[in-house]
Order: C-alpha cells, then structure tokens, then sequence
C-alpha cells in the first residue's frame, strides 16, 4: 500500500541523516516512538517529538532505554507502528527488549547510530563496533535484521525498507546508523507519499475461533491481532505453542525457534540488498557497509586508475549474512578487503562464507574518525600481490 | 488441623458454573500456583470487579511481568501480556498510548514492581499515566526460590539472606503515594470483597492506582520464618488487619509479624497523563494538533 | 408450650460445587464459609489433595465466599431459587 500522506514531507531537503532518519519512520507509517536522549541519536527523537502531534501519533520520552525498548512494543501490540533510537550503550540496555520482540514477534524498528565504545567511549564520534551485537546482543536463538546506511538519502528510503521488513517478517530490524551517517548533511529528496510503497501490518482477518497467535499457514510469518480488537490472545516471552500458551517441553522448543530463524533464513534473496560495482573483472573486492563505504570508494578509485581490478561489494543488509553472494564472489576472486570501524567484526562473516576459496584482509580502526584511503589502498595493493 | 470426614463426597455433577469462570482460560487449569498461595484468591476479587464494575472484556488488557503474580496473565481469558522482569509497566504505557480506548491493568508481584520494576513505577505514577496497577506483595521472590525483595520485612530468613535480612522495607503505598498515584489501597488476600470493591473504584478513577495485596507464599515466605501454611497466614491476616481508610501512608509500613494498616489510603483527582499532553498541545498547536488521545474507538488501525 | 421445628423447613439457601480436580487442600473454604457448612475429605483427588466436601448443606446461603477464597477456583456457591419456606415457628411460655 501507498504512504499515508500525513507523514510524508515530500520535497527537496537538506537534511542530516538523524533527521532523515525521522522522515523515513513517518513516511513508513510510523506513529509511535519512545525514547531515551543518547548522542548522537537523540536528534531523531527530537525531530519525532515535534513532527508527531501535527501528522497524528505519540512521542514519549521515557525514563531509561529499558522502558523506551518496551514501551514501544506496546505500542506495537496497541496498533502502531513504532521505534526508538538509541546508541552503544543504551544498545545494550535494550538488548533483553529485542529478544522479546524477536520471540514475540513483534515487528518494530530499533535505530543504533553508532559511536565509539566500549562503554561510555566517544558519543560524538563514530565507529561500526555495534555489528556483532545488532545480531547475537540478545540471548538464545533468533535472527534479527539489519539495514546500513551509507548516506542522508538512505537513512530515509532505508529506514522505510526497515519499516517494511519489520512488518513483513514480524521481527525487530536493527538499522545500524553511524555517527557521521548520522550527522552529515546532503540534500534528502523525499517523494511524494504514492510513490512509496509500505507494508501494512499483517493483521488476521480469522475469525475469533479460529484465530492463533502463532499458527502459520504454510508461510513461517504469523498473522497478527492487536490489544482491544477482541481476540483475548496471550502473548508470552516464555517458549510457546501455536495458542501462545507457555510450553516448556523441547519438541515446542525446537518447533519455535527453528521457525523464528527459517522465516528469515528462507527469505534471505529477498532480504539481503548489496550494491555492487565491477565485480566481473575483480582480483580484489572490497567489503564495506555504512559511512566506511564512500571511504573505501575513494581507495577503489584510486587502486583502479592504478591499474588494479578491484570490485566494490556495499553491504545494505548486515544481517542476514549475504553469505550466498560472498561465496558466489569468492569463487572468481582473489581476495576480499574489508574495512570497517572496528577491530574486525563483520571480516569474521566474509572470511566464514568465503570458505578459503578467497582470501581475507581485514583493514581495521579502532573509531573516532573515518579511515584514510590511503589505509584502504595500501591494503587493497597488498591483497592484488597475493 | 481440620477434621477430615467420611469418603463421601459431596460433589453434585451439575451446571453450576462459577462466575470467576468465564474468565479463566480453563483449558490450562490447573495452575502452577501452591497450595495456599493467595494469587488466585486475589484473582477471583479481580474477576468479581470486572463483573462488578461491568468493564468492556474487549477494551480490557492485562500486562504482568515476570514471578509468580506475573503468570495471571496466562490465566485469564483477556488480552493479555507476559512481558519482562519489572517492565509491565511501560509495556502498559505504550499499549495505553498507542490505543487511547482500552482498560489497561498491570497484575504483578512485589519484586517485579518495586526492585528492577521500580524506576517505571515511579515515573509512571509521577505522569499519572492511566493505568491499574494491582500489586501481589507475598514479601519475597517466589518463583525464583524464596529471595530478598525489597518488601521482606526485617529480620525474615530468606535464602538470599540466610542469617535474615537487616535492610528496612519499602512501604509501598508511602513510595506511590509520594510518587503522584492518585488512588492507593492495601488489602490482604483475605480481604476478599474490600479487594474487589476497590479494584471497581480503581476503574471509575482516570490516572495511576495503586492496589496492594498481602498474599501467603506458604512454601517459601512463610515456611522458612516458620509462620506456618497458607491458611494460618489468612488466620494472622485477619487477626493482625486494621482497617484504617485515609491513614497517613507513612505510618502503614510492615513489620515482621505485626499489624497489616488496610484500607483505602489515597483517593484524589489530577489530570492523568493523556489529559495535560493534549491540553499542552491543543494550547501550543491549536488547529494544528491531530488529537490522538481521543477514547472514542477507531475506524482503522493506525498502522494500515 | 411445644416449639415443634421441621429441619426439612430449614430450606438450604445455596449450594457449593467443587471442581475436585482442581483442589489443593489449602482449607480456606472450610475455615472461612461463615456457617461451616464444609469440611475436608478422607478422599483424594488425582494429584493426592482431600478436598472438602459439604458436611451442612443446609446451612448454605450461597453466599460464595468458598468461591472467592479458593486460590484454586475449585469451588464455587450459588444461591438456590427459593419456594417460600416454611419458617420454624418459636416462642416460650
């Protein structure tokens, strides 16, 4: 279906991607947020607070991100469509609250703009050391998805595809913003709300009788029913049966949370977006995701009018893992360099799925700032020489 | 003890059916709750209110957190939500919020609600959110084994605090009281129909109530101070209750074995939360605002 | 004067209805039935608790005080539809 027109600032901006971010959650449908002030996410909040009571929705600010993390799924469960935004450390405040979304499933979006960590590290400056915790933060199985801006622009159309996914595979999406994604400026251009295609809820049209709240047809993605429309559905975080009832045998276990990772597993064509550059003729591909990308276009460049054969892989989705599409690339290239703002996180991914059909090179950063090119091209002219 | 009579049994097969009934999900009866555990007893008064006070089942969702008051939410037959340990509370403020029209009442323990529940019960009665919050206090951890919560009394025997506790308790009421609730009671699971009384008051009231319920944990509490079973804890409750309507809160505080201060403490009116939020936008906004707290049911979901 | 009493005038004003599966002979019906109309059985459910059963049924009122007690929802009282009852007439000389 179209956007709702309320939400959708259609025009020409210019934007940072905190604020883009903003517009893309209303433009999605978006109309209820709880939040928890957390540089440098704070300015998406700030900019729901005030965009909300004119398009129709609520904002509330709460008193930590473990109440933020929740109180928007019960914003979920009461009709909405919800978020918050947080960063490091407020991550990890909500990670039990994203096992919950993730076991109850409940779509919902959780934005973590990144800055340097551990701890309370740098808030003002940016790093990408939150990957692995966007997938394994929460205890036990599940699977969880994750979108990677690289721009202003995409932290709107992404946040709507977040949005989209949420719904789609009734499951918390991490959109993992970083703090110079976050905070620079370019022009945003947002659409007019017909030419934005949003997922609507997956509500059960069954009939009382016959509705459950975890019984699929066929398809791994229950049907959804909301607090008030009259089902007297139980939702638990405890491992549960079709009839959402509590069930503490291993058969139900297996059951669950098989499903919970086949739903998105089986989806994984659809949900993984790459952009990709010049893989045909590659020795060398770099592997990059968020603001590390248009670094690493630099280095490629540069490596190119050398001479080099180097491809450019962008992630969008972190997670699931494209493993397929890595391996597929493995298979006809020498080496991969991956440069992230970490000490190695999702190189871990890359060198797994490559399966030594290619080899790995990691081009790490501690965070506070963006590589130098020149970091990145050193290590792609290594990688052409192996 | 009782005296136990002839095998005979006088169990008449026939429709009787028990009004507490109609909102259980009887397919899952029996429940895990002890023998002479309160829980249930305080559920019936909350059955007994729901009849009472004629609540739409519909508009009505309960959310509970985690413990052994936590697992009603299995139990009854409402739209119900067993979230986390301590965050029932702003899982209710965001269902409440997102969907203005319904009844949201949170049943839950005394450790969920005062110790890593407690940040939320405090805000949440501070902005007066509308929300019914009923408070099984059995003055200790039950389900995870018999632990310290901040309402065990002093010097009880718990296993956290195997040569008993020496920490002062909370005084509950005092703490909502102080922190905007602008209805609180206490009652104990012996007081059957005052709890089901001002359960039905708590309906008619917009804003955070606050009821607290004195329970037996028989197996736990009461077995390790050697207070004896479920029904000799009744016996001292209703021996040791004064009833004491608008007592000040901070003179109803617990002790170990003594008198248990009941009754209705507080009843005054605020604006709940909804309330002042739209009267701050319609005077800041005007025309401009799109009133969502609106009670009247939607024609559509919000979310599309 | 005789004081002549029928017991059978004495019409039970209630009946109680156990959900004997359910009990966990926890005793509060039988403590808090204000006219001691119950008491707990030599018998045993499936899970081995006595329950009670109904050793006065006349002096229920089906006031379902043993309803809103029990933990358990295993018992509940109802009030019998009355005929008009005979009244036990009194008095001395």
């Amino acid at each position: 279906m179209k956007a709702d027109p309320h939400g959708v600032l259609t025009g020409t901006h210019f934007l940072d991607g905190d604020h883009a971010c903003c517009e893309g959650a209303l433009a999605a449908g978006a109309r209820f947020a709880a939040g928890y002030p957390i540089t440098p996410s704070t300015e998406v909040v700030e900019r729901f607070a005030a965009r909300v009571p004119t398009v129709g929705g609520t904002f509330i600010q709460m008193e930590d991100e473990l109440a933020a993390s929740i109180a928007l799924q019960g914003g979920v469960w009461g009709g909405a469509k919800a978020f918050t935004v947080t960063s490091g450390p407020g991550f990890s405040l909500m990670m039990e609250h994203i096992g919950y979304a993730a076991m109850t499933e409940t779509p919902c979006v959780f934005v973590d703009v990144q800055r340097g960590g551990p701890s309370t590290g740098q808030p003002t400056l940016p790093a990408q050391a939150d990957m692995m915790q966007a997938r394994w933060g929460s205890h036990g199985d599940y699977e969880i998805i994750a979108l990677c801006p690289n721009s202003p622009q995409e932290c709107f159309d992404l946040t709507i595809k977040a949005f989209n996914f949420a719904e789609e595979f009734r499951v918390p999406v991490m959109f993992m913003m970083d703090e110079v994604v976050g905070h620079m400026t370019e022009k945003v251009v947002i659409p007019p709300a017909d030419e934005i295609e949003v997922t609507p809820r997956k509500h059960t049209k069954k009939s009382v009788e016959d509705y459950l709240p975890y019984g699929t047809n066929g398809d791994m993605v229950p049907e959804m029913a909301h607090a008030g429309d009259g089902y007297k559905f139980h939702i638990t975080g405890l491992t549960h049966d079709e009839r959402g009832y509590p069930n503490m045998t291993p058969q139900v276990q297996d059951k669950l949370v098989r499903r919970l990772q086949n739903k998105i597993r089986s989806a994984a064509d659809r949900i993984c977006l790459f952009e990709e550059d010049r893989l045909d003729d590659a020795d060398v591909v770099v592997v990059s995701y968020g603001i590390t990308s248009r670094v690493a276009q630099r280095a490629i460049d540069a490596a190119r009018s050398k001479g080099l054969k180097v491809g450019k892989l962008r992630l969008i989705t972190a997670w699931p893992f494209p493993e397929k599409k890595i391996a597929e690339v493995a298979a006809h290239v020498k080496a991969f360099v991956v440069p992230e703002l970490n000490l190695g996180q999702m190189v871990h991914e890359v060198k797994r799925a490559a399966d030594g059909k290619a080899k790995t090179y990691a081009v790490s950063h501690a965070g506070g700032g963006v590589h130098n090119p020149d970091e990145i091209l050193n290590t792609i002219v290594e990688a052409s020489r192996c | 003890m009782l005296n136990i009579l002839d095998n005979k049994l006088d169990n008449t097969p026939d429709d009787t059916v028990n009004p507490v009934e109609q909102f259980l999900r009887s397919d899952r009866m029996p429940h895990i709750w002890c023998p002479g555990c309160g829980i249930g007893t305080t559920v019936n008064s909350f059955a007994h209110a729901l009849i009472e006070s004629k609540i739409d089942l519909q508009t009505l969702a309960l959310v509970s957190g985690i413990g052994c008051t936590g697992r009603v939410a299995g139990y009854v037959k409402l739209d119900s939500f067993h979230t986390t340990h301590g965050r029932a509370i702003p899982f209710a403020t965001g269902l409440k919020l997102a969907n203005p029209k319904l009844n949201v009442v949170v049943y839950s323990g005394d450790g969920d609600l005062s110790a890593i529940g407690g940040n939320h019960l405090i805000h949440a009665a501070r902005r007066n959110i509308d929300l019914k919050v009923i408070c099984v206090n059995n003055l200790i951890y039950a389900m995870t084994g018999g632990q310290t919560a901040p309402t065990t009394p002093g010097h009880a025997t718990t296993s956290t605090n195997p040569y008993g506790t020496f920490e002062p308790a909370f005084n509950l009421p005092h703490l909502v009281e102080a922190a905007g609730a602008v209805y609180v009671a206490r009652w104990t699971t012996f007081h059957v129909r005052q709890l089901a009384r001002s359960i039905s008051e708590a309906f008619q009231k917009k804003g955070f109530s606050f009821i607290e319920v004195i329970s037996p944990c028989p197996t736990l509490y009461q077995r390790r101070n050697k207070m004896g079973d479920g029904l000799d804890t009744m016996k001292y409750y209703k021996e040791k209750s004064k009833v004491k309507h608008g007592a000040p809160t901070s003179e109803v505080g617990l002790t170990l074995n003594g008198e248990i201060v009941v009754g209705k403490f507080v009843d005054r009116d605020r604006p709940d939360y909804q309330t002042m939020m739209r009267a701050q936008y319609v005077e800041t906004l005007g025309e401009r605002y799109i009133d969502v707290t609106d009670e009247e049911p939607e024609t559509e979901c919000v979310c599309g | 004067m005789i004081v002549t009493l029928w017991l059978g005038d004495l019409v039970a004003k209630g009946r109680v209805s156990i959900v004997v599966e359910r009990c966990k002979a926890c005793g509060f019906c039988v403590e808090f039935c204000p006219t001691h109309v119950l008491a707990l059985s030599s018998a045993f459910n499936s899970k081995g608790y006595h329950p009670p059963h109904v050793v006065h049924p006349e002096k229920c009122s089906g006031c379902d005080l043993c309803g809103m007690y029990c933990p358990d929802f295993a018992i509940t009282g109802t009030k019998v539809p009355q005929a008009s009852a005979k009244q036990a007439s009194g008095g001395e000389k």
